[in-house]
């Protein structure tokens, strides 16, 4: 049994549907917008099962702010970069919710990184943190990973270029010790794979695991897939062990990690379902759609239940070949912008009619 | 000694005076305190009295009290 992969559906279902329909109440309670989307989708607050629970799109973050605590008890704010042009999402954290946050993303990993605090390589530049109260989609990973490193070190310096002789010498210090890497899909790619090639670095990072996200986008522009990544990452820089994870600045703790097959899983704090891009429809295992998300740690933001802009395929429940139960699924990409138009048009209608 | 020790750590790591690290002064209740200055002040702590903390006692460590307590199953007298 592993914790938090240890709930068939039959145990889990109830368990969420509970704690999703109490936040669906608390927040159509404190926060207007999110009571008045509810009630404009026609929406039962009360769902009788998980497909029922009513769910907002994630690019709403974007058009307002949705919080459901006074200002005075928001004690972070998170952002997402978006795309290129876009406007950003503010993801509202007070006290309770940080800490569930940081505590659910210990349990959720703990099954592949253990409960001791493994010398920690950060593949990214100590500059994201720059400002303590506001934290981007980058800045929040790296300080919630952070929990399971020690003697953190970061492997870009602020211009971006790799701090090779700093490595070289941190790999060194900690050789044949098991060491974490984090970052993120693409600054990986970009900053360290594609400069040690390009400088003919040569480098191995020994007995590692590296846990990235952040997204396929740009390298699906450069033709490079999962497993291209890991094999590349491999050759290049010894790294062994690779797990992508999927997640996003609003529901930021409850995040879904590969197993050991290379499959993403829901814990028991959270869930996916699988919806027709046009009529919103749930749909079965095997058939690809939007994905949404669930998760019970927002209390602070009426994010609990989003649905977003990923395409996404349900591979099965309970039945992964690596033992863990729930639901195990993959990400295909976004959603092309035409249809996403026509699904967010559809919401927005909803709020401002 | 150890805990006029761990005091002065978290002054330094948090960059507040020494008088106010009171036994129940509390994470994320004072801007100093945040998340950021843990990792900081767990790293300090780690270096100070030799120990490699666990994961969950990171989480844990949420008042100076609470991490005396911790400490001290790591064999760290107060």
């Amino acid at each position: 049994m592993t914790i938090p992969y240890h709930l068939t559906k039959a145990e889990k279902a109830p368990l969420l549907l509970e704690k999703l329909n109490g936040l669906t109440n608390l927040h159509f309670e404190k926060s207007p917008q999110y009571r008045s989307m509810i009630e404009k989708g026609g929406f039962q607050i009360t769902a009788s099962q998980l497909e029922k629970v009513p769910f907002i799109p994630v690019q709403l973050f974007k058009l307002m702010d949705l919080v459901s605590v006074p200002k005075e008890e928001v004690i972070k704010v998170l952002t997402s970069s978006g795309t290129t042009g876009q406007q950003v999402s503010k993801i509202y954290l007070d006290k309770e919710t940080s800490i569930a946050q940081t505590k659910t993303l210990v349990e959720v990993m703990k099954p592949l990184l253990g409960g001791k605090r493994l010398p920690m390589i950060i593949l990214d530049t100590k500059s994201v943190l720059k400002d303590r109260k506001s934290f981007s989609a980058r800045g929040a990973g790296i300080l919630g990973f952070s929990n399971f490193g020690r003697k953190h070190f970061y492997a870009l310096n602020d211009d971006m270029s790799l701090d090779i002789e700093g490595l070289e010498n941190y790999l060194e210090e900690y050789k044949g010790q098991r060491i974490l890497l984090f970052g993120f899909t693409f600054m990986i790619w970009q900053y360290v794979y594609k400069e040690s090639l390009k400088k003919g670095y040569k480098l191995d990072f020994g007995d590692s695991i590296l846990i990235h996200g952040g997204g396929w986008k740009k390298l699906e522009d450069e033709a490079v897939d999962a497993s291209t990544f890991n094999q590349l990452l491999h050759d290049q820089l010894g790294i062994r062990e690779v797990h992508n994870y999927y997640g996003m600045v609003e529901q930021v703790g409850s995040i879904f990690v590969e197993c050991s097959e290379g499959h993403l899983h829901t814990p028991s704090y959270a869930d996916v379902i699988i919806r027709d891009s046009l009529t919103f429809e749930p749909l079965q295992n095997g058939k690809q759609g939007l994905i949404q998300v669930l998760s019970e740690l927002p209390k602070s933001y009426p994010g609990h239940s989003l649905l977003t802009e990923d395409l996404g395929m349900i591979l099965g429940e309970d039945d992964c070949p690596c033992g863990w139960k729930g639901k195990y699924f993959n990400v295909a990409g976004r959603i092309p912008k035409a249809e996403l138009r026509g699904c967010s048009d559809t919401f927005q209608g909803g709020v401002e009619s | 000694m150890n805990e006029q020790k761990l005091r002065t750590i978290f002054a330094e790591s948090l960059g507040i005076e020494e008088s106010r690290v009171t036994e129940d002064l509390t994470y994320n209740s004072i801007p100093e305190w945040d998340s950021i200055a843990h990792m900081a002040l767990i790293s300090e702590i780690d270096d100070q009295f030799d120990t490699m903390l666990d994961t969950e006692d990171v989480l844990e460590m949420s008042t100076f009290a609470k991490a005396k307590e911790i400490l001290a199953k790591y064999d760290v007298q107060f």
